[in-house]
């Protein structure tokens, strides 16, 4: 069964015609080509296909593309305004926490969403927040770091987490 | 800690691929597409030994969208292997598979679901073969043999060496130990799961673009399995989603797609699921240890011996080195007058183990810091200040002849416990810890030390380790061109950053290209250590020739000597003259001028120093790096639940040429070392593994990550780049003998096996209570004759030759 | 990558077309909320039905309504994430905050729903397992197979009930309304529950869960403790759910409900006996969790060690007893990590 789908991505409108039984993760990768959403089991395991759909992290690798329509959905490609990185982007980059990388985007959606409800978080409520996205090469020491950097930018500049 | 003088070393800069990997823009292997290509599965092996009667492959081949389908029968009939010792595997078994996961078939087509859906569709009749599933079962059974090759009926490889005479010098000690430790077997999970394209085009050249960790092997390999002039193929490490020794070996999974491609006609990709990667493994050794040490009354040692069992699993990979590995790195951390190693590698119907960050290490490490630790008690001695006293000098031999250069390890030991608080928080042995609640906080300590590059390459040959060929842009850029993979530990980042200081520039101005095996000299992997002292050493001398080639013209120009000049600020002149200093980008002008294009290589070999006897290749590095480690924790008593609070290590990393991405390399090893010791575990049931899946193979979250604090220390080695050694292994080791030691710190069980589960420390608090030992670990060790030793004078204590061989210095 | 299997999917808007649907198909349908346990069995092939009947759509089922004071219903499609964060909920039902708090990641959290978590697939680790492993070891009674690989030579499947806010839901006395094509019915939450690893719920195939109603929570403490290895992910491998009346400092009524010891909650309703009209002094709450470890009969079929799990039943009781009784603690529901 193929329906025709109307996804908001990044704030651009796609209409694609697939097989319902295709995932968000699959249908962002291998229609949209927008492989930035990475996938590590698909299973709902680990994390590293966090996408935000309203706002909220959820699992590409767990989501209907048919039940999206309508939605806002930001993937990492989407978190930067023009040539501007997103604050936590940016504090990704400078402190050293993406290593591999291949957890990178899922950890900068999950923290961008705690950014938007709760701008100073504690770093245990940081830990709670990505307590669903793993990650095998930094301890997490650095993520931590990046998003308290984050958010201390982000709270100095005195908005939220949107850039 | 940033000398003065250096304006890129030593400074938290971003690595030069951070801005990809936040927005996206990286491309791993399985986000690549190419037109045509079809979409490959690898059909496996359901039971863990079994003969191959029969594969009938014509209902997949029938099926619609199916491009092709192979067979090991479709491959060139020869055998390989990572070592050349150790030539065992298939990467479509034909006669035999030797674990469930083994692949016998491979498809190609349209798309994945059709590709799975055909692999369902081949019928292949199996004969059931005994399936051995421990070492205790292989070493029974002679008569099931795994491979037809050995060192014995299920044997893969034995060792067994001698430095001195460990008897007389037991004999002499105050105290003597004897010890038994089990070490379980873990993965490495890397977040990405292993992927490869391969493109097999008609002019019969082949291209694989896969995340592997070792181009040129996977290269080298390639054309021996698939029959084709090595010059016809180009092998493309793309960006590597985790490696940590997983993408190693050359995979069936790669080769497969290859040849999928040239039967296809099209590109090939071929993306394993997260089971799948379970299954290619090659991570740690379950290892069983036996360990007798004699100890002086002040804490001395008077000798060692060590006797390690690994599993194996179904094929040798790494193993031959994992084994010598298990004996020979313990000795550079301290003093161990005389030594005696023996080692026996078995092999088991299971996933092949390999090299996983720490390779061989982590397993007689554990062994020996809690043996230690359990020394000292009896000893009444500080367990830090008793390990203090133990490190060797600098530039002195160990006892297995390995050469220890520089060695920071007393300024580790002093600074971790320093700033761990360790002289307030360590109440002594045997003080009863209690407080309200069950919660009992324990602290504990262990040291380590790891090698910085293997001293010889996997295959034996005069080449250099790694090659560098560095180019001057009339842009006034430098294009850096190098085999090492980037697996995340910033080796692309190396690669600027050299360069950069050596030339006055930025690592912006570099443009590195790594790890492509038709555009970069060869660089051997991203494994033991090696690749920033090695591909650094060779990055520094392709930069100092191009300098040098520079400085000509520029003197020429400004009518000085070439020493007269300064490469800083993308400028070059003399610091006396600078307003008339040219931009780099006109000094590249003139140098280009005077001596046409301006490429230059850079080539790297360790120091020759292997020990003159069999076996004295594995072992001999560059240089060691050294850690402390400090663990801080709470066991709760009634669940036996462990809470860590803190971790620090401090690591003697020689320098630190980019200090965020050394702490990223501790901060990493600390991390899956607390896995390890708390809750990871590669096990298996009815010839299966037990947890092939993220949620129940358990990884630490951020809630079990504790706080870690990571000091480093500088030694300055003469063996790397502006001083350095490694970080990316070393730290993982000490953290799980200090995990254990604080445990036994804080309820006062010794769990001699890892991981360190809640089940095992109620276990020993109920032998506590029952007035046992409250011990929990192995109880014996197998009925197994080691062979002779080959017996070696102790070399310790010696001074470091004052002469080496260094190969491509001038 | 795993993928799905295919199938049709229905979006009903109205709760009498999605009982219509299911109806119409029959076994051959599955409805299903958030599919954060669905999905990941259906790429494992633990189930492959030929219709979905998405409940997303349906607004009916979604949201909280009433009070704590006179009773609260909770529509089966709200997210875990909403339930955790509920002020009423989290005043008047502690401990069902904290189990929506702490089942599985934030993330699934944010996809998962109540209705799901208290209809969650009964798990084994010889079960939830992908196809060709499942094929390997020769399949098992509850999917494909005719054997219990964890008891081999019983009769009956022992997957283990994973619901974090199932024994939750049971010990606070919650009721469930069921609707299906020819009406509806409400049932104590005990009642949903069946004894057996594959027939695990006495919901009818063409029956959907729509609502979750709790009473009054007046007078009512609450408190839930789970055992897994992590802090996040893993599904419990006990939980331990109690809520007690409280008059003055004597226990008047108790009902304390473990999770993932058996194919169903468990009730511990000898130790809850032992408790009413006691107060909770160290020697009433040791002898309770003794008895309460009774009916915790956990097999060799989830992570940890069965003989931990059990002994685990009687420390974690003894500790929601206490931190209940303000013995330890402020007395709320408390999440217990060990």
């Amino acid at each position: 069964m193929k329906a025709r789908v109307s996804l908001t991505v990044n704030g651009e409108v796609h209409e694609v015609l697939v097989p319902v039984h295709k995932t968000l993760l699959e249908v962002l990768r291998e229609d949209l080509g927008l492989t930035g959403t990475k996938h590590g089991c698909e299973l709902g395991e680990c994390g590293t296909c966090t996408v935000l759909v309203d706002g909220e992290p959820v699992l590409a690798c767990l989501a209907l593309p048919v039940e999206l329509e309508g939605r806002s959905i930001v993937t990492v490609e989407g978190l930067a305004e023009g040539g501007r990185l997103h604050p936590l982007q940016q504090a990704f980059v400078e402190l050293g926490a993406a290593q591999c990388g291949y957890c990178t985007p899922g950890m900068l959606l999950t923290a961008r969403a705690l950014l938007e409800e709760n701008p100073v978080p504690t770093r245990e409520q940081i830990r709670q927040a990505l307590a669903g996205n793993l990650c095998r090469c930094t301890g997490y020491t650095k993520i931590l770091d990046a998003v308290e950097l984050a958010a201390l930018r982000l709270a100095a500049a005195g908005r939220g987490a949107r850039p | 800690m940033k000398p003065p003088g250096f304006s890129v070393i030593g400074k938290p800069l971003p690595k030069v691929d951070a801005w990809g990997k936040v927005t996206g823009e990286t491309r791993y292997a399985d986000d690549m597409v190419l037109p045509r290509m079809a979409y490959g599965k690898l059909l496996r092996s359901p039971h863990p030994h079994a003969r191959i009667r029969r594969i009938d492959t014509a209902r997949a081949a029938a099926l619609p969208g199916v491009y092709g389908v192979i067979t090991g029968r479709d491959l060139p009939p020869v055998k390989f292997g990572i070592l050349p010792v150790s030539q065992d595997e298939e990467a479509l078994c034909t006669e035999k598979v030797r674990m469930v996961g083994d692949a016998v078939a491979a498809v190609a087509a349209v798309d994945e679901e059709t590709a799975e859906r055909a692999c369902g569709l081949i019928d292949v009749e199996y004969e059931p073969l005994p399936a051995l599933m421990s070492i205790e079962e292989s070493l029974a059974h002679p008569e099931v043999r795994i491979h037809e090759y050995g060192d014995g009926p299920n044997v893969h490889k034995v060792v067994a060496l001698q430095f001195g005479d460990v008897e007389a010098a037991l004999a002499r000690a105050d105290l003597v130990r004897e010890d038994v430790f089990f070490f379980e077997g873990s993965t490495h999970l890397p977040m990405e799961q292993h992927a490869a394209v391969a493109h097999w085009g008609p002019d019969g050249k082949l291209t694989l673009w896969s995340s592997t960790q070792t181009p040129h092997y996977v290269h080298r390999l390639l054309a021996k399995i698939l029959d084709v002039p090595a010059a016809r193929i180009r092998v493309i490490a793309a960006p590597v989603g985790g490696g940590f020794g997983g993408k190693l070996d050359p995979f069936a999974h790669e080769i497969a797609a290859c040849k999928l491609s040239q039967v296809t006609g099209r590109p090939v990709k071929i993306a394993l699921t997260r089971e799948e990667v379970f299954y290619v493994h090659r991570g740690r050794h379950p290892v069983l240890m036996w360990i007798k040490t004699g100890f002086t009354r002040d804490g001395g040692i008077t000798g060692c011996h060590l006797r390690t069992w690994l599993d194996g699993g179904a094929y040798g990979s790494y193993g031959v080195a994992s084994t010598f590995y298990t004996g020979v790195i313990n000795p550079v951390s301290y003093k161990i007058p005389v030594y005696r190693f023996e080692g026996a590698r078995v092999f088991t119907n299971k996933p092949p183990c390999g090299p996983k960050r720490g390779h061989g290490t982590p397993q007689p490490r554990f062994a020996l810091e809690c043996q230690i630790d359990k020394a000292a008690e009896q000893l009444g001695l500080d367990p830090v200040e008793m390990r203090r006293r133990l490190v060797p000098e600098p530039f002195t031999r160990t006892a297995n002849h390995l050469t220890i250069t520089t060695i920071g390890l007393k300024e580790c030991i002093d600074r971790v416990a320093d700033a761990s608080g360790w002289r307030r928080k360590w109440r002594g042995w045997r003080k009863v810890r209690t407080g309200d609640g069950p919660g009992r906080r324990g602290i504990g300590f262990a040291c380590s030390a790891y090698m910085t590059g293997a001293g010889t390459a996997i295959y034996w040959n005069s080449m250099p380790h790694s090659g560098v060929v560095i180019r001057a842009d009339r842009s006034g850029g430098v294009t850096v061109q190098c085999g090492a993979t980037d697996i995340g530990q910033g080796s692309d980042s190396i690669l600027a950053y050299l360069p950069a200081e050596i030339l006055g520039l930025e690592p912006a101005d570099v443009h590195v290209h790594a790890a492509d095996t038709s555009l970069t000299p060869v660089d051997l992997g991203s494994y033991s250590s090696r690749v920033t002292l090695m591909c650094g050493m060779a990055a520094i001398q392709a930069a100092e020739r191009l300098k040098a080639a520079i400085a000509k013209a520029v003197a020429q120009k400004l009518e000085c000597g070439p020493g007269e000049l300064v490469f800083r600020d993308r400028k070059v002149g003399a610091p006396g003259d600078w307003e008339k200093a040219v931009t780099f980008a006109q000094a590249v002008e003139l140098a280009e001028s005077m001596h046409g294009v301006l490429a230059f290589p850079g080539s790297y070999a360790p120091p020759r120093r292997a020990g003159k006897y069999k076996g004295g290749g594995v072992g001999p590095s560059p240089c060691y790096s050294y850690s402390a480690c400090v663990v801080d924790l709470t066991v709760d008593e009634e669940t036996g639940a462990v809470t860590l609070h803190d971790v620090w290590v401090a690591h003697d990393v020689g320098r630190a040429l980019n200090p965020l991405l050394v702490e990223g390399q501790v901060e990493g090893s600390i991390y899956m070392g607390i896995g390890e010791a708390l809750m990871e575990a590669q096990v298996f049931r009815k010839g299966l593994h037990r947890t092939p899946s993220m949620l129940d193979y358990k990884s630490p979250t951020t809630l079990e990550t504790p706080e870690i604090h990571t000091i480093l220390v500088e030694t300055d080695d003469p063996e790397g780049p502006f001083g350095a050694k490694e970080a990316g292994q070393g730290p993982l080791l000490p953290v799980i003998p200090a995990i254990a030691n604080a445990i036994y710190d804080a309820v006062g069980v010794r769990v001699d096996e890892v991981p360190i589960t809640p089940e095992k420390i109620l276990r020993g608090l109920e032998l506590a209570r029952q007035g046992k030992a409250a011990r929990v670990g192995p109880e014996r060790v197998p009925l197994f004759r080691f062979k002779e030793p080959i017996v070696v004078e102790s070399a310790f204590g010696q001074p470091a030759d004052a002469v080496v061989v260094r190969p491509f210095q001038s | 990558m795993m993928r799905l299997p295919p199938f049709t999917f229905l979006a009903p808007r109205t709760l009498a077309d999605a009982t219509r649907a299911l109806a119409e198909h029959g076994r051959e349908a599955m409805p299903v909320a958030g599919g954060t346990d669905l999905y990941p069995n259906m790429k494992r092939r633990q189930f492959e039905p030929a219709v979905l009947v998405g409940l997303g759509g349906i607004r009916e089922l979604r949201g909280v309504g009433g009070s704590a004071r006179e009773g609260l219903r909770i529509g089966a499609t709200t997210t875990l994430t909403a339930v955790a964060r509920h002020p009423e909920i989290a005043a008047g039902y502690p401990a069902l905050a904290t189990a929506a708090g702490l089942v599985s990641s934030p993330q699934l959290r944010n996809m998962g729903t109540l209705g799901g978590n208290v209809c969650v697939d009964t798990r084994c680790n010889y079960y939830n397992q992908s196809f060709a492993w499942r094929k390997a070891i020769g399949f098992c009674m509850k999917r494909d197979g005719d054997a219990c690989l964890v008891a081999p030579g019983s009769p009956r499947c022992w997957a283990v009930s994973s619901s974090d806010t199932a024994p939750v839901l049971w010990s606070l006395g919650a009721r469930v309304r069921l609707v299906g094509p020819s009406g509806e019915r409400t049932i104590p939450i005990s009642e949903l529950y069946r004894d057996d690893g594959i027939e695990y719920l006495t919901r009818r195939p063409d029956e959907i869960l729509a609502e979750i109603l709790l009473p009054p929570a007046g007078g009512w403490r609450s408190a839930y403790l789970k055992l897994r290895r992590r802090g996040s992910f893993d599904f419990p491998v006990l939980g331990v759910a109690v809520a007690l009346r409280v008059e003055g400092d004597v226990v008047r009524e108790a009902r304390i409900v473990l999770g993932a010891v058996a194919s169903r909650p468990r009730e511990a309703t000898a130790a809850a006996d032992a408790l009413t009209g006691q107060r909770l002094v160290p020697e009433v709450i040791a002898r309770v969790a003794d008895l309460a470890a009774g009916p915790a009969k956990p097999l060799d079929n989830t992570d940890y060690a069965h003989f931990y799990r059990k002994k685990m039943t009687r420390v974690f009781v003894a500790r929601a007893l206490r931190r209940l009784g303000g013995l330890d603690g402020d007395g709320r529901a408390v999440e217990e990590i060990a």
